[in-house]
Formats: C-alpha cells, sequence, structure tokens
C-alpha cells in the first residue's frame, strides 16, 4: 500500500499537464448502485460521520464567507443583522483613496515578489546540492537539521534574527572582528533592511522545507539519463543543469503559480513579530493594516473590505499565472 | 553507479553543506548556551555556543517561581494534546466518508471542503464569526476553530484511497457498519498518515500565539509559552531593551530578561526537536503527495 504513495522512484512527481484539482473520481471505487433514499438510509452511519464536520464547515469557513456584506455596510455589532445601513462601495471608494492602504500594499507585494524569487532560488538550489551529495550519512544528517527551523514558530524566529543581529550580537560581532565596519550596525533599527531581514529569515527559516518537493522530483529523475551524459562526457555541473533542472521544471512551474496565487497572502506574523515603531513604514503589510483598522479601531466594514480586496488580487493573480503557463505550455494547476 | 571516487566537486560540496549546517544550527546552540548561562555575566554579551558561567538559574526561575510561565507552559501543552486528538478525529472521519466513493454525498461534501482551499472570508469576519459565537477568552477558541483544514484531510484521503476496497467490502459481509470499519480496517491501516497529520496539527498548535494575542488575552488563565515570549518580544522592540511594565515582573532577582528569553526559546523548541526527526519518513512523503493532488 505504501509504495503506491511513495513518490521518487521513478514516478513523475506531477503528471504531465499538471494534476487536476479536486475530487477524481475512480470508477473502480464505486459499490453496486442503489436508489437514493436507498443508500442514504443505509448509509446513516456514514452520514453521521460527516455531518458534524460538514456543519463545523458551514459555520466556521462559510458564514465568514456571508460576512462579506459587512463590506457594504456601516456595520454595527449591536444592531443585529438585518438592521444594518448600506453604503455599498463607501468603504471600497475610501479605502483606494487611503495613502496608507497604498503603502501597505507596496510593502505586501515588495516583500512578497522577494519571498518568491529567493524563497524558489534558495529551495531549488538546496535541493540541487543536497541531490548531488555522496557521502550518504551526512546528506541525511544535513536534510534533518534543515527542517528544523520550519518547525519552529515565527514567534522562536524573530527572537533568534533580534539576538543574531543585536548591537552586541554575533553578525556585528563577526563584521567588527573582520574590521569590515568600526561600529555596530543598528539592522533591526534601519526601515531600508527591513524588507531584506524579512527575506533572509524566510529564506533561513523555511529554504530545507521547501526543497522537499524539488527534492523528491529530483529523485524520479530516470538515471538512464545520467548515464548516457556520462557517456557523452558531461560533467556533473552540466548535468545538473541539462538534466536535473530541465526535469523538474513542471514542479517549479506550478509552485510558481501557486506561490504567486498567495503573493497577496503573505500575511502579518514575520512583519508583526520582526516590527517595532522605528521601520513600521516599511513594516505595514495589509494584514496588518485590516487589523489595525477593523479591529483595533472597530471598523469593521472596512477592515472586511480589505479582506475582500485581498481574494480578488488573489483570485486574478492565480488565473494570470495560470493562463501565461498554459501559453508557454508547461504544466498549470487548472 | 560506480564504485565511490570522491572528486573536487564533492569536497567542495562538503563544505558548502557543512556550511548550510553550521548556519542553521548556530543560532539554536547559541540561544542554548545563553538559557544556560548566568544572567547578569550574559549581559556582558560574547557567549558563543558555551555558556561562560554555567546555571540553570533560568530555567528554575521558569518551572520554579513564575507561576505565570509555568502556566503559560501547561496550557501550551494542553491545547497542543486537546488539539491534535480532535483534530486527528475529525480529519479522518471525514477524509474516509470522502474516500467512500459509494457514499451518497461524497461529492457534495467534497465540494464544500475544497472550496475552503481556495476562498476564505479574512480576518475580520473570522474575528467576528469567533465574538459572536462567544469563543473570546474561552479555552475552546484554540480548539474549534482549528479543527479541520482541508490540506490535511485531502493527504489522508489520499492515503485511505490506498487501501483495498475489497477489505471493506468482506467485512461489510460479515455484517460490519460504516463506523467499524473506519474504526477497525481502516483506522489501523492509515497509521503512517496519521503520524504525519498529527505533527502538523501538533506542531501548529504549539507554535500557535496570535489566537492567544487576538482572542485570549484578557484571560490570563489562558496565556501559552508562545504569547509569553512574543510579549518580552514585542517589549524589547518597544523599548530597545528597557524593562517595561509587560516584563518586569518576570525580572525577579539575578534573571535578566535576556537569559530567561532564551531559556523560554528553548523549552519552545525542544518538544519539536524531540519528535519530528522520528516522523520525517511519514511527512516526507505526505507533502509531496498532498502537493500532488492539489
Amino acid at each position: 500500500m505504501s509504495k503506491q504513495i511513495h513518490l521518487g522512484e521513478g514516478e513523475p512527481v506531477v503528471p504531465a499537464g499538471g494534476a487536476p484539482i479536486g475530487l477524481d473520481k475512480k470508477p473502480n471505487r464505486k459499490l453496486k448502485k442503489k436508489s437514493f433514499w436507498k443508500r442514504v438510509k443505509s448509509q446513516k452511519a456514514l452520514i453521521l460521520m460527516a455531518l458534524p464536520f460538514v456543519i463545523w464547515l458551514l459555520v466556521f469557513k462559510y458564514i465568514p464567507i456571508a460576512g462579506w456584506v459587512m463590506a457594504f455596510q456601516n456595520y454595527k455589532p449591536q444592531n443585529g443583522f438585518f438592521n444594518q445601513e448600506w453604503v455599498f462601495l463607501d468603504h471600497f471608494k475610501e479605502l483606494f483613496h487611503e495613502p496608507m492602504f497604498y503603502r501597505a500594499l507596496e510593502n505586501t507585494l515588495g516583500m512578497g515578489i522577494l519571498g518568491i524569487v529567493f524563497g524558489t532560488l534558495s529551495a531549488i538550489t538546496f535541493a540541487l546540492l543536497l541531490n548531488e551529495m555522496r557521502f550518504v550519512w551526512f546528506k541525511k544528517m544535513t536534510q534533518t537539521i534543515s527542517y528544523l527551523p520550519h518547525f519552529v514558530s515565527w514567534v522562536i524566529v524573530a527572537n533568534i534574527v533580534t539576538t543574531m543581529l543585536s548591537q552586541e550580537g554575533p553578525i556585528n560581532t563577526l563584521l567588527m572582528g573582520m574590521g569590515i565596519i568600526d561600529n555596530p550596525i543598528g539592522f533591526m533599527s534601519n526601515p531600508d533592511m527591513f524588507w531584506g531581514i524579512v527575506t533572509v529569515s524566510d529564506v533561513w527559516k523555511e529554504t530545507g522545507w521547501n526543497a522537499i518537493i524539488y527534492f523528491a522530483a529530483m529523485a524520479g529523475v530516470d538515471p538512464q539519463l545520467y548515464e548516457a551524459a556520462k557517456v557523452d562526457g558531461a560533467s556533473r555541473w552540466r548535468q545538473m543543469w541539462h538534466i536535473t533542472l530541465p526535469s523538474i521544471r513542471p514542479v517549479i512551474i506550478v509552485l510558481l503559480i501557486l506561490n504567486i496565487g498567495n503573493l497577496i497572502n503573505i500575511g502579518f506574523e514575520k512583519q508583526m513579530l520582526l516590527g517595532n515603531n522605528i521601520v513600521a513604514d516599511k513594516a505595514l503589510v495589509i494584514d496588518l493594516y485590516a487589523l489595525n483598522y477593523g479591529i483595533g479601531m472597530f471598523r469593521y466594514s472596512f477592515g472586511t473590505a480589505i479582506g475582500i480586496f485581498k481574494s480578488v488580487v488573489s483570485i486574478v493573480l492565480i488565473l494570470i499565472a495560470n493562463g501565461f503557463a498554459k501559453r508557454v505550455g508547461e504544466g498549470r494547476v487548472f | 553507479m560506480n564504485r565511490k571516487k570522491y572528486t573536487i566537486f564533492d569536497i567542495v560540496l562538503l563544505l558548502v553543506m557543512i556550511g548550510v549546517v553550521i548556519l542553521t544550527l548556530y543560532p539554536f546552540l547559541n540561544i542554548l548556551a545563553i538559557s544556560l548561562n548566568n544572567a547578569i555575566d550574559t549581559a556582558r554579551g560574547g557567549i558563543h555556543i558555551w555558556p561562560r558561567d554555567f546555571t540553570f538559574a533560568n530555567y528554575i526561575e521558569i518551572f520554579g517561581s513564575n507561576d505565570r510561565l509555568l502556566q503559560a507552559f501547561l496550557m501550551s501543552i494542553l491545547r497542543t494534546v486537546v488539539g491534535t486528538i480532535t483534530g486527528i478525529i475529525a480529519s479522518t472521519m471525514l477524509a474516509y466518508t470522502l474516500t467512500r466513493r459509494d457514499f451518497v454525498f461524497n461529492r457534495q461534501v467534497g465540494f464544500i471542503l475544497v472550496l475552503t482551499m481556495f476562498i476564505s472570508g479574512g480576518l475580520i469576519p473570522d474575528y467576528m464569526l469567533i465574538r459572536e459565537l462567544g469563543l473570546i477568552n474561552n479555552f475552546m477558541v484554540y480548539i474549534l476553530p482549528l479543527l479541520i483544514t482541508a490540506f490535511n484531510v485531502i493527504i489522508i484521503r489520499s492515503f485511505m484511497d490506498n487501501i483495498p476496497i475489497a477489505l471493506m467490502e468482506s467485512a461489510k459481509m460479515d455484517g460490519a457498519n460504516d463506523f467499524t470499519i473506519f474504526w477497525k480496517i481502516v483506522i489501523p491501516l492509515s497509521l503512517p498518515v496519521i503520524a504525519t497529520i498529527a505533527l502538523f496539527l501538533a506542531v501548529s498548535q504549539w507554535n500557535m500565539w496570535f489566537d492567544t494575542y487576538l482572542y485570549a488575552r484578557a484571560n490570563e488563565n489562558l496565556t501559552t509559552l508562545q504569547f509569553e515570549l512574543m510579549k518580552i518580544l514585542d517589549n524589547a522592540n518597544i523599548s530597545s531593551g528597557d524593562i517595561t511594565q509587560g516584563n518586569a515582573e518576570i525580572v525577579a532577582g539575578q534573571t535578566s530578561p535576556q537569559s530567561i528569553k532564551m531559556a523560554i526559546t528553548i523549552i519552545a523548541t525542544v518538544p519539536i526537536l524531540l519528535v519530528y526527526p522520528f516522523l520525517q519518513k511519514y511527512f516526507v512523503t505526505g507533502l509531496t503527495l498532498g502537493a500532488v493532488k492539489s
């Protein structure tokens, strides 16, 4: 049974043309057909097993979506659901006239793009290097260690980063010891460095984890290709460049599409934990903005409008990325 | 492959990877050393991976004399245990009904689940819902909203799909009902994927601080380790090292915020360190599989 889910030996990780999203039908798994009501009656246990969680999904996932109507009202909780004042697009108009909003958008997209570029590059590079490692024991150990930062929280990572970058921290000590700088750099209090610090922290935390999927894809490359290249006298560098990388291209493209769709959903954890008053201008991202206005200032409707804007952008981005991939004839998500 | 003959290439690669390992581990070792160092001595700086003035005082402070931090530690454990168990029960049951293609509502339930991967209400509607449900400052706010993640259910379902249907059919022939089949056949055969998802759930529960910040700040009994650490960090950020009201109470006797902070960090890291390497085999396949499906 486990051999079917084990990827890596010979199986392509993503089927050509991209894996379809959603629930695929497997006709061979169907039991005998009966009439609808007979099936309902005989499947009481199954229905009872699904029901509580369907209710959960409706309450915790769909009611908030229905809550989007708040964005078109001046929502006041004390008025109940049917007594709200309708303002239609006023909150959106206000949002698009707000300079703070554009700053938040710029910071979100800026850190989002840096995150995708360096996150993808570091993960692929790490997977490539790991794939070339011949010292098996060390390779396994490196892999295990590389997952560690992924499992610790952003609170801990922020704590680590501020410690490493503090005035008397290791980085400053090292730079001063090497004579590169005379006075310690105030990394955390320089607004211009904030995007970079977030990106580097992200790379430090997630490279090992993100490399898993690329590494698995590399393990699935046909060994005969390498044998043939060796016969032709290709060096290890050329094998990496001409065989390994092109072989995992569909995986790279699918992950890129997914990441681009999530470009605007970078969250706020890193920015909130690494940021401070001095760098606030560069740390304000859309989610923080929604949080400050929506909950901090009780402007629920305005905050909801920000959330809707985010969802719309996210859907548009994924459609664009998907369409682009379709155009260049690569694996796509839909 | 031919017998190993190591080239310059292999050696350079090895050195690069050793660099990566050091870069990953050094911060943790540095923090461990600071947490085991005398607090006053720590302020002098210059500690790398070995404590200069060895002491357990910082840990004793957390577990012995600081009720708040001990309570936070116990709350972190409680929410992790309860959240993981309820999450596993919910996701395996739902996954099982989805793996049964003969289930009358299979497609409808699947649709309702998968759609949540693509749209969500967002921060504010979520917050309003939690408020309306009366979950503010309530322990259940740690459990209920995190019960089901579509991604996890789909990973479990993909695994269960590989269980031979003949097994279930023959059990049915013997008169077992659907729940018995789930409990006696499907669950025991799904232990590898359950281990993976349990790890994911436990780690996310253990690491969560934002729900405490947003929903349970006012209830001191519900504070968690991550939240306490976040507060110390936040205070340090605002006042760049000054002792502010928030952490003044933690600063008792001879321990400094710095050493206590590092000791909390280590306490928050160790449980993860003890668990994930043993489940590595499972989550690597689980993750690759999940990525393929979605």
